[in-house]
């Protein structure tokens, strides 16, 4: 294929994965809306009125950047994961695996579609945080950057789980049990330094606190971790994750026999 | 363009469980052609065509499509394919226009002429006006012919249809052969694979037969039923008989009164038989084969 076809085919993923979940928004799009809603609510307002300032914020504000991600991180591992394991379950996977699209336009087609997803969400999550309390921006950039890197990280994620999911059981396990803990133990409620220090270590070891640690500092200027060390263990992540996943599709684990 | 549309060399295929699918086998289609393969269920046929059509890996082998090898040449040799699976594979929520043009964006075709194929495939296949509809609104005729649409909206060389009349009426078969007819005068070589063997005998002119991993046929359909030693012909008599003549070089025997069977000698033709049942004065009204031909040859071939 000529770069223009792929970029054709490419398109067409995209639009696919964009026409998909818009057409299910009701199980898309609006249930993380009412989510964060209640936790700015519940957490934000009737407890966080309770609770003094952390590094200098207001607990609704400084939980604010954590919420955001916490949305991009399940929307796009969600929308990837359904996506492609409906694909495989309807078998209408087909249609790709037989057409001349290289492995690198079905997983980047895909993970296309995570990404909108996730920023989407993200963006209306952010504007639902307005009606309860100010948003900052400290760093545009470093927060586009954050949120294009975790939403590829988390749409390959999604990816690697459909490619062993067989059952819709499968597709939730690993959102119920790995990445919901990891979420919440990634410092979206509070900060690090506020843990004893064997915790803090521990929590070093969990990947999201990096994501959520840098899209504070985009946010409000504060952060617990270098960020390049942030920047840097993400990267390194998507790479990681990235060549799985083409690994895995390239021999047709989970798609061919 | 090579003079061959297919060509299959020393092809295996062992699956995980150690299941030996296909055993070395070899077969080459001529462009232009329209072949029948033909087997009994998990003789290796769906596992042949999933190779040609990169859903299934292969264990060792090579397969050629209009000259472009899969492994080497990938992205042409799936150009020059369309296939149409044995079980339907669609999104059952996504608009039946909208699957066809997603398979031609797959295939690189820019989202006008995608619009413009979309419209002339589903115009020709009867669907234009489902075109809004989900292939859950479909009937199972329609989504037959809907997989036919997506098989060809990349204009491919060589059709691959992997039962594709299976569970269809008869109207809605005759009109799918006929379609089968037209793709195949316009150039296009086909691959058909069946269990109805009328269907083969009716649309194919090379047949291969496929058992147990083995092309144990590879041959032309003429030659295929020159095979055939003997066969059984069924009478519908004008008058009623009391007994079955004797005949020359022919064994007869009476179904009913009306009705009989007669298996001719190879060297007899049907206008002396006719004769002798003249000269006897039995009147013949209809008349018709017991058996369909090749689906006596077939049990024949994959029973030994």
């Amino acid at each position: 294929m000529t770069i223009i076809e792929q970029l054709i085919a490419l398109r067409t993923l995209f639009l696919r994965e964009i026409y998909r979940f818009s057409r299910i928004w009701v199980q898309t799009i609006v249930p993380p809306i009412i989510m964060v809603a209640l936790y700015f609510i519940i957490f934000g307002k009737l407890i966080g009125s309770q609770i003094g300032d952390v590094k200098g914020f207001s607990y609704i504000v400084y939980i604010v950047p954590g919420m955001i991600m916490m949305s991009i991180i399940t929307n796009s591992y969600a929308n990837t994961v359904s996506s492609f394991y409906s694909c495989k379950f309807q078998r209408h996977i087909e249609e790709m695996l037989v057409s001349p699209m290289p492995t690198y336009i079905i997983i980047w087609g895909f993970v296309s579609g995570g990404v909108a997803r996730g920023g989407l969400i993200g963006l209306a999550v952010s504007l639902t945080a307005t009606l309860f309390t100010e948003i900052h921006v400290y760093h545009v950039w470093l927060l586009l950057l954050v949120t294009l890197l975790t939403s590829i990280l988390f749409s390959l994620a999604g990816l690697v789980n459909a490619v062993y999911a067989n059952s819709f059981d499968d597709i939730s396990l690993i959102p119920t049990f790995v990445l919901t803990p990891l979420t919440y133990l990634g410092g979206i409620f509070y900060s690090i330094d506020m843990l004893p220090p064997f915790w803090r270590e521990l929590s070093m070891l969990n990947p999201i606190l990096y994501m959520v640690d840098a899209f504070r500092l985009g946010m409000l200027g504060v952060s617990d971790i270098d960020p390049l060390l942030s920047l840097s263990v993400i990267s390194a992540f998507v790479i990681v994750l990235y060549a799985v996943v083409h690994l895995l599709i390239s021999r047709g684990v989970g798609v061919r026999s | 363009m090579p003079s061959h549309a297919l060509v299959i060399e020393d092809l295996v295929k062992r699956y995980k469980g150690g299941l030996l699918a296909l055993d070395h086998i070899s077969l080459k289609v001529k462009r232009g052609d329209f072949y029948a393969l033909l087997g009994p269920n998990g003789a290796g046929k769906s596992t042949t065509i999933g190779i040609i059509c990169s859903l299934i890996n292969k264990t060792s082998g090579r397969v050629q499509v209009y000259g472009h090898d899969i492994d080497q040449d990938f992205a042409a040799a799936k150009r020059m394919i369309g296939l149409v699976p044995q079980e339907f594979n669609f999104n059952s929520f996504e608009p039946i226009n909208e699957i066809i043009s997603n398979q031609a964006g797959y295939y690189g075709i820019s989202p006008n002429l995608a619009k413009e194929r979309t419209e002339y495939t589903l115009e020709k296949l009867g669907l234009w006006q489902k075109r809004k509809n989900t292939p859950r609104e479909l009937s199972g005729g329609m989504k037959r012919r809907l997989m036919i649409a997506r098989a060809l909206v990349h204009d491919p060389q060589l059709l691959i249809l992997d039962e594709p009349t299976a569970g269809v009426d008869i109207e809605i078969r005759r009109s799918i052969w006929e379609l089968l007819q037209e793709l195949n005068a316009e150039g296009r070589s086909i691959i058909l694979t069946t269990h109805y063997l009328e269907e083969a005998e009716y649309l194919c002119k090379n047949v291969g037969i496929i058992n147990q991993g083995k092309i144990i046929i590879d041959t032309s359909l003429r030659a295929l039923l020159d095979q055939l030693k003997q066969e059984t012909f069924i009478f519908y008599l004008q008058d009623a008989l009391a007994t079955a003549p004797k005949l020359e070089n022919a064994h007869a025997q009476l179904s009913d009164e009306r009705t009989l069977e007669i298996t001719p000698n190879t060297t007899l033709s049907l206008d002396e038989l006719f004769a002798e049942l003249h000269n006897l004065g039995i009147r013949v009204r209809s008349m018709r084969n017991k058996s369909n031909r090749l689906e006596e040859l077939f049990m024949n071939l994959v029973s030994k």
